[in-house]
């Protein structure tokens, strides 16, 4: 049984791997439908292997190791693409192929006609390979392989419509930005190398007692500013909602479920790191605290549906941060999720809503929509409901677990940001709905004609959403902090700390939520569908703080003036610098060649060849004489061999005789 | 009995004779006849020699070197004809082809 997991572990990730390898190469020369066939067939497989994979680990409750290929050793340095299967990569197991699979069948409707069909499949089977490292490596390298490989897709996947400019300057923002986070990521490594002699978790989180408090604490905020950077938190948040430009089936997948939790999973992973370092821990509580309630704000007034899809995310995974750094990581995980469930089904409706219109994603052109695409509309409804928080659906479950952990751990403050941010959300979340599904229709006559609830290819995979997001929460998490996946995730998590609420507390706690959820949607009720008017009257009132919010605070500015343009100006210096300065020295160097070989030139022509033509016409004068010697007369030959032998017969008298 | 040095003086004065006559003479046919009376100079030392030292090789080498002789006054007397049917004349001075 251990080697068919094994076996079934080796092929996770190997099989959207080959597919994307096919679609790469040989895409072109089959049909699309080959193409996307392979495609989400690949990542089904590998869901069905997940959930082989995880029966067993729930049977045995075993943790795998495999080491697929050894891969670097030398010294005291191995590194082998290896592979660590406990439970809490499990439920990643589950949530990324799961998700995956239902979102590249999405895919199959939604990108049809593209003419970046294959290209498309190929970038999104590379993901899910990358996402698999990423979560099933049992070392550092292999997680930064994983990192580093998502951000590539996640750029190409964002550069999808490469044509488009503000799609490449999105992708591109995304990944400079990300490249921060993967710095500190990467110090992190290095640290955590120099300090245990091994990148291995086991072996690291078997010594982590021998770090000392402040290492432990430099170790820590360096992987937090990784995970800052991948999950889009304050203050590299800015890419997020940017990265938008993608298709939508990617946003979902990649910036909603999967891709922008690897930092979550980063922390949790190593919380027995962070566990000891409180400092870095509030850190992180406290930038997924600002971050929640900051990009919840901003979501208020923006008017992409897209784009108040994205600051909710950023402002959930702002709930998770805070999840792990007040130390539930069990409820991080949890909502970690449900909101992959949750907002995948979200992005994947607005997709259907941006099909249904043609392409338009402004809300303040939509309106009246419940009627034409009516399943489209209650799954968006579902997904609200869901994040809203109000009981019994996912986010509920998970969203109020954080909270009351945050309350009863005394993290007064972080209960108050989490209780104020949920209220944003549920306002932002139904002022979204009612703008978009109800009311009067804003649209243009042109695309109200074309109105068309979407195929069933892309229903399908929202319906299967749909019923995760209304069970997933209380199926996974019921009773709270004792659910079964609380259980399933202690061996990992390590036991939760005696629970100090009342049955009592709770239930008043999740009763407040409640209401606070509720108190959301009445205001969104009252602006957007009893009294419009009131909405805009508040806009203009407040007009400061609606630009602000609508122009994200305007950090993008910022950053633009203080880091951007800096540089930009910088860049244009060292172009100037470069072009003066040191091609000045290098133009210098050439003209003093140029200089130095006419002197020689001049040396050449006037000194040498003079000698060599004094030395040559020396030759001719004594040749020319001295050929005169040669007569031709007969008898001056013969005079001259006479007169030779008596010089002969001279030498041999006087010299040799003796 | 005629002594030794009698015979070689005979063959010195030969030799500057016909010498003189290669040296001095414009002649072509009187410059091949010095050159064989040269020759029969060194005829006379070698048989004189001969006798004295009472060896054969000596006699030996002067006939050769009569064969030798005719020999080349044949080539010589051809060179000449050849020259003479081009030239015209049998002036040594005007046969200055043998030069750079």
């Amino acid at each position: 049984m251990s080697d068919l997991t094994d076996l079934l572990i080796k092929l996770i990730p190997v099989l959207p791997l080959l597919a994307a390898i096919s679609n790469g190469l040989l895409g072109s020369r089959y049909s699309h439908d080959v193409a996307h066939r392979l495609a989400w067939g690949s990542v089904g497989l590998s869901f069905l292997c997940a959930i082989g994979v995880f029966v067993d680990v729930v049977r045995t409750g075993t943790t795998h190791e495999v080491i697929a290929y050894q891969w670097i050793f030398g010294g005291d340095l191995t590194i082998n693409l290896a592979y660590l299967v406990d439970p809490l990569t499990c439920m990643w197991l589950l949530v990324v192929t799961g998700v995956g699979f239902v979102i590249h069948v999405y895919s199959v409707g939604y990108m049809h006609g593209e003419a970046g069909f294959t290209r498309y499949f190929t970038y999104m089977n590379l993901f899910m390979v990358s996402m698999l490292l990423l979560v099933m490596g049992n070392n550092y390298v292999v997680l930064f392989i994983g990192w580093e490989g998502v951000g590539l897709c996640s750029y190409l996947l964002i550069g999808y419509y490469y044509d488009k400019v503000s799609a490449a300057k999105a992708a591109t923002k995304a990944f400079v930005v990300n490249r921060i986070g993967d710095a500190g990521f990467l110090l992190a490594i290095f640290l955590v190398f120099i300090n245990f002699h091994t990148l291995d978790y086991t072996k690291v989180f078997a010594q982590v007692g021998d770090l000392s408090p402040e290492m432990a604490t430099a170790i820590a905020l360096c992987l937090l500013i990784g995970a800052v950077g991948k999950s889009a938190q304050l203050p590299l948040h800015t890419w997020l909602p940017d990265a938008m430009e993608g298709p939508t089936p990617v946003s979902a997948l990649i910036h909603a479920a999967t891709m922008v939790t690897a930092g979550v999973y980063m922390i949790v992973r190593n919380h027995v790191i962070f566990d000891m370092s409180p400092v870095a821990m509030s850190v992180v509580a406290y930038v997924g605290g600002a971050t929640a309630l900051f990009a919840a704000t901003i979501g208020l007034v923006q008017t992409d549906i897209k784009r108040v899809l994205a600051y909710s995310t950023v402002s959930q995974l702002g709930y998770m941060f805070l999840g792990c750094g007040i130390g539930a990581y069990s409820a991080a995980v949890f909502h970690v999720i449900t909101h992959a469930f949750f907002k995948a089904l979200l992005f994947l409706s607005a997709g259907s809503v941006i099909h249904a219109l043609s392409g338009e994603q402004d809300i303040r052109k939509m309106g009246g929509l419940s009627q034409k695409i009516p399943w489209t509309h209650r799954l968006f409804l579902i997904g609200t409901i869901a994040i809203a928080g109000l009981p019994p659906l996912a986010g509920f479950w998970s969203k109020d677990e954080i909270m009351g952990h945050a309350f009863v751990h005394d993290h007064y403050l972080l209960y108050g940001i989490a209780a104020v941010g949920a209220f944003l959300t549920s306002f932002y979340m139904f002022r979204l709905t009612y703008l978009t599904f109800y009311g009067a229709s804003r649209m243009d006559h042109h695309t109200e004609e074309h109105v068309h609830e979407s195929p069933m290819v892309m229903v399908g995979p929202l319906m299967v959403l749909g019923i995760l997001s209304v069970v997933g929460g209380i199926g996974l998490g019921f009773p709270p902090e004792h659910g079964w996946l609380h259980q399933f995730l202690a061996p990992v998590i390590g036991p939760l700390g005696e629970h100090e609420a009342s049955i009592g507390l709770m239930v008043l706690l999740m009763g407040v939520a409640t209401v606070i959820a509720l108190l959301g949607w009445g205001l969104a009720h009252y602006l957007y569908s009893v009294s419009p008017s009131t909405a805009e009257g508040w806009s203009t009132k407040f007009s400061g703080a609606y630009k602000t919010l609508l122009n994200k605070y305007y950090i993008d500015e910022l950053y633009d003036f203080i880091v951007v343009e800096p540089l930009k100006r910088l860049g244009e210096f060292l172009d100037w610098f470069d072009r003066t300065v040191v091609d000045g020295v290098v133009r210098g160097v050439g003209q003093m060649a140029d200089w130095g070989s006419a002197g020689s030139t001049w040396v050449e022509k006037y000194i040498v060849y003079a000698g060599l033509n004094i030395i040559g016409y020396g030759n001719h004068l004594v040749a020319r004489e001295g050929r005169k010697v040669q007569s031709g007369m007969v008898h001056h030959y013969a005079a001259l061999i006479v007169a030779g032998l008596f010089l002969l017969a001279l030498v041999v008298q006087f010299f040799i005789e003796q | 009995m005629v002594p030794l040095s009698a015979y070689v003086a005979v063959s010195a004065i030969l030799f500057m004779t016909g010498l003189l006559g290669v040296l001095v003479r414009r002649n072509f046919i009187i410059v091949l006849m010095s050159v064989e009376i040269m020759l029969n100079a060194a005829n006379i030392n070698l048989v004189a020699f001969s006798h004295y030292l009472e060896s054969m090789a000596g006699q030996l080498i002067a006939l050769f070197v009569i064969a030798i002789a005719a020999g080349e006054a044949a080539v010589g007397l051809a060179i000449i004809i050849v020259v003479f049917r081009g030239k015209i004349s049998t002036n040594v001075d005007e046969m200055n082809l043998l030069k750079w």
